[in-house]
């Protein structure tokens, strides 16, 4: 069952994250990058979690991560699977695996980035299994 | 400064409604006040500090201070979900220890039935503000999945097993059989768990922990308060509080801030894990309470699955007795924050107030400890420990 009919519900972008979301929009997925200390994060924001400077970019990723854990809920009207996957770049983002069948999601299964429309458009990062 | 024996716990109130159609919430919460003052043998003039959390209604102390004709010195309305009230025990006693106030209430109530608020399977509500909502909100994360996938991590880790999580709901219930109040009485086996309907894999219906109205208030008082009144003396020794979160996408579900919150109370208290005979731990769900039982070092990481097999947790044959009113498994889960009622199990454990089938023999040190928000992604972590005196 494709979960994609579930009606996911639109994020709300604000002055920091809508670069964020317009990338989105335009099919890249982009995590946080500190110029600062040089490490990645996510969600990314404005001040780096790590060292608190305010030198931050958007970095675009590669889109191939591993699940690290998963649930199906069973009990919506569509069932659905949220996870979190590990990016190869290294951190993890909360997601759905989607356009598979929900018996057969294990963790450590490499999946790939796609885009599903939430509620009024926005494209929202998701993935799915190679 | 140290908070060891500088506070005690003197009054403990949990308000018997599980369905709460015909009272308000100021009044829930009020009724809790009373009763924890009746049981402390002390009135409202005595009081001169509060402690209330986002489940107090409008604006919390300054609301229930109105409501209750309160007249304080000090105040605090910190919020970490469910865990708050324990906070609140620590918080109380840093207050009296600095002379800030002698004679702290805190109180809790809510009533989620009788509003038919969405709970657990639905999408979790999160401010408009909230930096994550943007990043989560369109997942569809609700309270059960966020849990079940730290369940399904410790499980591909650890080898943790349904059964093995089962356990736990087992032992509840064989508690939650003598407690009249209890909203669940009947005692449970591993197959009833395992065969109850999957709410969010791997977490089945009875993994879950009630829903229900209800309340409770503890007073927390100064030793010179406390020996002025003719109760059994529980005295704080030790307390210990830490957030946990996603740590910049670092995310490591397989343990709680109870890996911090844990050693920092039992350092003060001059005690560890092996000394104690009661233990109140928070049981949204299954999973909770395994992690928990492993991060506060009551057994090694990875292992809580083995421990709490076998009935470890039933009073009178296990070596860990825990929740013995029935717990939020089984008994209550006043506002959707079990901490409140924790503590207040350890309190009657600690008095010898416990059900005489549930009542650990010579119990004088226990500990409470809760995991507020939500363990898949950010939550507020707290423990208590005390002794009789």
């Amino acid at each position: 069952m494709p979960s994609q009919e579930r009606k996911i519900q639109a994020p709300q972008p604000n002055p920091e994250t809508k670069a964020f979301w317009d990338a989105a929009a335009a099919g890249r997925l982009m995590i946080g990058k500190c110029t600062g200390c040089g490490q990645v994060h996510y969600y990314p924001r404005a001040i780096c979690p790590y060292c608190l400077s305010d030198k931050t970019e958007l970095q675009q990723a590669s889109g191939n991560g591993t699940i690290y854990t998963y649930s199906v809920m069973r009990r919506a009207p569509i069932p659905y699977a949220i996870a979190y996957v590990t990016l190869q770049e290294g951190v993890s983002m909360m997601t759905n695996i989607v356009d598979c069948d929900l018996d057969q999601i294990r963790i450590g299964q490499p999946v790939r980035l796609v885009f599903k429309p939430s509620e009024g458009g926005q494209p929202v990062p998701m993935f799915t299994p190679v | 400064m140290s908070i060891k024996g500088k506070a005690y716990i003197v009054g403990i109130y949990e308000h018997p409604t599980r369905k709460a159609d015909d009272k308000s919430l100021a009044q829930l919460h009020a009724e809790s006040a009373k009763g924890a003052l009746e049981d402390a043998g002390l009135t409202r003039a005595d009081v001169d500090g509060y402690f209330c959390a986002g489940d107090a209604p409008g604006l919390g102390p300054l609301s229930m201070t109105d409501y209750l004709g309160l007249k304080l010195r000090h105040m605090d309305s910190t919020d970490s979900g469910g865990s708050s009230y324990i906070i609140h025990v620590g918080h109380a006693a840093e207050a009296i220890a600095a002379g800030k106030c002698s004679v702290a209430l805190i109180t809790l109530a809510g009533r989620p039935r009788s509003e038919g608020q969405a709970t657990g399977t639905a999408q979790r509500a999160t401010g408009g503000n909230a930096p994550d909502a943007q990043f989560e909100n369109p997942y569809g994360p609700a309270t059960a999945n966020m849990y079940a996938m730290c369940a399904m991590r410790h499980m591909h880790q650890y080898g943790t097993t349904s059964e093995q999580l089962a356990w736990i709901k087992v032992a509840a219930s064989h508690h939650a059989q003598h407690n009249p109040h209890a909203m669940l009485r009947d005692v449970v086996t591993v197959e009833d768990v395992v065969n109850s309907p999957m709410i969010a894999d791997p977490l089945h219906r009875l993994d879950c922990c009630v829903i229900s109205d209800g309340g409770g208030a503890i007073i927390v008082a100064s030793p010179e308060v406390a020996r002025s009144l003719k109760r059994p003396k529980v005295r704080i020794i030790g307390a210990g509080e830490a957030p946990k979160h996603q740590m910049g996408g670092h995310v490591d579900l397989t343990y709680s801030g109870a890996v911090w919150s844990g050693p920092a109370a039992f350092a003060e208290a001059g005690v560890k894990p092996s000394d104690i005979k009661y233990a109140s731990i928070y049981d949204s769900f299954t999973i909770t309470v395994l992690m928990q039982i492993e991060d506060l070092g009551f057994c090694e990481k990875g292992q809580g699955g083995k421990f709490v097999a076998d009935g470890n947790l039933i009073s009178g044959t296990g070596k860990l007795p825990f929740n013995t009113d029935g717990g939020g498994l089984c008994n209550n889960h006043p506002a959707n924050r079990g901490g409140l009622t924790k503590v207040v199990e350890a309190v009657r454990q600690l008095r010898g107030e416990a059900h005489p089938a549930v009542q650990v023999r010579n119990c004088d040190l226990a500990i409470a400890h809760g995991t507020g928000g939500s363990l898949g992604t950010r939550h507020g972590a707290a423990t208590v420990i005390m002794e009789r005196e």
